[in-house]
């Protein structure tokens, strides 16, 4: 599938920032899932120092831009990716990190028992690792139904549990917590979604988990659709948490009140659009 | 003082050569001028403001550590070995560490389990892939050792972040130099001066590739409220370098930049005096407001250096130290010059027959545990005791080590009464750069109560001069 993709992250400040010094991952890196057509993040509305460039070890593209005075600056990212539906399985990805890296906790998946009990119910009886990963997200989506407005940016695996429902950064972080908890590598990845027709819920700035599954590698489950990424799914960055994979980390110093405004669309090339819009 | 304890002064009855210099300025000295001696120190400690405790001890950072006058002293002959065991240790962890954000070749060859290396609270994911210039990752090791006989020495702890006490080791000289000149003069001790600008030359040399002129080394502080801010302005001083919080520093563009008054300056190196989990809050914790936002973007793209390496305190952590000798053996292919304290780990069959069998002797340890919680002292329990954690050692063998009791060696030390032997340490600063430098010297710590093993500053410790007599055997 060719997916266009066009997303547009605003900061208006009602009294200018100083300095805005931010680290973004919002370049796709190529694996046999995807391969990337075109693509430019340009900073758009103010003056910007951009460099300190680099690929990290678990493959994303990463580079700083730094402002002073700031008042309103949008980062406007628009490409075209080519996909392929791997069922999940992310091969060919270039990566240096050790897989039980991931298995260290991190503040938004901090285990409990309920989460604990959540994990050893799912994997009970299971030996097959596929079979275990499956399970693992089936529990997810079984215990934590999408619904968006009760949880916030910072709700942690343990509190969307209590809630017994979220969004998908919730879901995303409650399957690396459990699987954690069942000794299988999780890690959170954030990325784009291309709608179907289906009338299902969807969300075109999107965030699901990969697991290790042992002898096959890094597979995707996405707890939110209940499924594995396809090829309507476009992989952005990844890291231990939606903090570490944040396709945007940023750190204002001075000046009043942010006010934040995203966009996001991912079209099919040459189909009708899909359109998000967050407040 | 029983026999087991090795008395470094006095031996079979007869000073030892290294501490012939000493004896009868000891024995001469009388009381009233000892007593003065040891105010006019404390007056000395006080001016120049050096209070704070050392690294990892806790304590208030306001109280002065008590400085004991008598030196400790090695013989040219003894610090050789020392120094050739503490440069290539310090060899090994950096090769260990430059591995580990690699290919990881020792886990691979299964040397050393893979979890307790990525598992490990100190492992920085987000460094794999990144070798800094020169490889090196730990600048500073300070590696804390322990002395239980003539020829016996064993590593109690390496420290792979950022050791601090090094400006006590420079400060005790500095005193006794002003005090007792004459024994500078009578003894030919070897200088510990020249630390700052080793320190300062080894920085340098690690100044990413992209730096152009003479490098600017600066040092990150988290402020003056950090019980260690004495020590970190005293190297800026000495090394004549800006002392600099996070505040002070920006990054744009490829590079990190010092505000300064003449506008901005490029910054090469920075030593850092702040854990990893500050120094950005674009890549680690993101609440610290101590660190520089994106540094590690600059870091990793090879536009500044950073001293030590974020990630480097993998290889100091107490799970780790078991494989050192074994780190010495596979990157450097060499034996190890010095010896960790031998260590049983029960989760071994054999170990732990041998640790049932001679509990009366031994110090077991719970594998996580801290703080003495869960711990068996052999030579201070009782029988039902011995056999009562016996039995707890049966039922879950793997949760438990065991160490010799270690005999700390002795020094002789002013006391009320005169002098007596009190147990000392050593932390020797080992310095890595393109080159592997150590100054003959360290910071000696000594447990000032009578029969204390301890030498922490918080329970009782003090520290002392470290002397090594140059040409001697």
């Amino acid at each position: 599938m060719r997916l266009n993709i066009t997303h547009r992250t605003r900061y208006q400040f009602d009294t200018p920032k100083r300095s805005l010094t931010q680290s973004l991952r919002l370049w796709p890196t190529d694996f046999d899932g995807q391969t990337v057509e075109s693509w430019s993040v340009d900073i758009e509305g103010h003056d910007v120092a951009r460099g300190a460039a680099l690929r990290d070890g678990a493959g994303d593209w990463i580079e700083t831009v730094a402002m002073r005075n700031v008042s309103d600056v949008t980062i406007a990212v628009s490409g075209t990716v080519e996909t392929r539906d791997l069922t999940g399985f992310v091969r060919g990805l270039r990566e240096k990190v050790s897989p039980i890296a991931y298995l260290r906790p991190s503040p938004m998946t901090r285990l409990n028992d309920p989460l604990r009990e959540l994990s050893a119910k799912a994997v009970e009886g299971l030996k097959n690792p596929l079979d275990r990963a499956h399970a693992l997200a089936r529990a997810v989506t079984e215990a934590i139904p999408y619904r968006s407005g009760k949880t916030v940016a910072d709700t942690t695996a343990a509190e969307a549990l209590e809630l017994g429902e979220g969004v998908c950064q919730d879901q995303a972080h409650a399957l690396i917590a459990i699987a954690r908890a069942a000794d299988v590598p999780g890690r959170y990845v954030s990325g784009y979604l291309h709608a179907s027709s289906d009338g299902r819920m969807h969300e075109a700035s999107h965030a699901w988990a990969e697991l290790w599954v042992d002898d096959i590698g890094w597979v995707g489950f996405d707890a939110a659709n209940a499924c594995c990424p396809d090829d309507k799914y476009v992989r952005l960055a990844s890291g231990i948490d939606s903090v570490n994979a944040a396709p945007i980390r940023g750190m204002a110093l001075g000046g009043g009140t942010e006010h934040l405004d995203v966009n996001v669309k991912v079209l099919q090339a040459g189909q009708q659009q899909q359109q998000q819009t967050q407040r | 003082m029983p026999d087991r304890y090795f008395n470094e002064m006095y031996h079979d009855g007869a000073v030892r050569p290294p501490y012939e210099g000493l004896e009868a300025w000891a024995r001469d000295m009388p009381a009233d001028l000892r007593g003065m001696k040891q105010s006019e120190a404390e007056k000395l400690f006080r001016r120049i403001g050096i209070t704070f405790a050392v690294y990892g001890e806790g304590g208030s950072p306001d109280r002065l550590i008590p400085f004991d006058m008598f030196p400790r002293v090695f013989s040219s002959a003894e610090w050789g070995k020392l120094e050739r065991g503490i440069k290539q240790r310090a060899r090994a962890l950096n090769a260990f560490l430059s591995d580990m954000y690699n290919r990881g070749e020792m886990v691979r060859a299964g040397r050393i389990p893979a979890h307790l290396v990525y598992q490990n609270d100190a492992f920085e994911m987000a460094v794999t892939g990144f070798t800094p210039p020169g490889g090196v990752f730990s600048h500073i090791v300070g590696i804390d050792l322990i002395r239980t006989g003539p020829d016996t020495f064993y590593v109690l702890e390496d420290n792979c972040r950022t050791p601090s006490g090094v400006s006590y080791m420079l400060e005790n000289r500095e005193i006794m130099m002003r005090m007792f000149p004459h024994l500078f003069q009578q003894n030919r001790i070897a200088p510990v001066e020249s630390y700052p600008a080793l320190l300062k030359r080894t920085l340098a040399s690690v100044a990413p590739k992209k730096c152009e002129g003479d490098p600017r080394v600066v040092i990150l502080t988290p402020g003056h409220f950090n019980s260690a801010y004495y020590e970190h302005s005293f190297l800026a001083d000495m090394m004549g370098i800006e002392l600099v919080e996070g505040q002070d520093l920006f990054v744009e563009g490829d590079f990190v930049w010092m505000r300064t008054t003449e506008g901005p300056k490029r910054v090469d190196v920075i030593y850092r005096r702040l854990d990893d989990a500050f120094i950005d809050p674009l890549c680690f914790r993101p609440d610290s407001m101590l660190g520089v936002p994106g540094l590690m973007n600059v870091y990793r793209s090879g536009g500044v250096s950073i001293a030590s390496a974020p990630g480097a305190g993998v290889a100091d952590d107490k799970a780790i130290y078991t494989y050192v000798p074994d780190m010495v053996r596979f990157y450097l292919g060499e034996e190890p010059i010095l010896q960790n304290v031998p260590t049983w780990q029960c989760a071994k069959a054999d170990d732990c027959k041998y640790v049932l069998e001679n509990l009366a002797e031994l110090v077991v340890k719970e594998v996580h545990g801290s703080g003495g919680y869960g711990m068996l002292v052999g030579p201070k329990s009782t029988k039902s005791e011995i056999e009562l954690f016996a039995a707890k050692i049966r039922e879950n063998p793997s949760n438990y080590i065991a160490q010799p009791t270690l005999s700390l060696s002795t020094c002789p030390t002013f006391v009320e009464e005169g002098v007596a032997p009190r147990h000392v340490d050593l932390r020797p600063y080992c310095l890595v750069g393109q080159e592997v430098n150590l100054v003959p010297g360290g910071l000696t710590r000594v447990a000032l109560n009578e029969g204390s093993l301890v030498v922490n500053s918080s329970q009782g410790g003090g520290v002392k001069d470290t002397w090594v007599i140059a040409g001697s055997h």
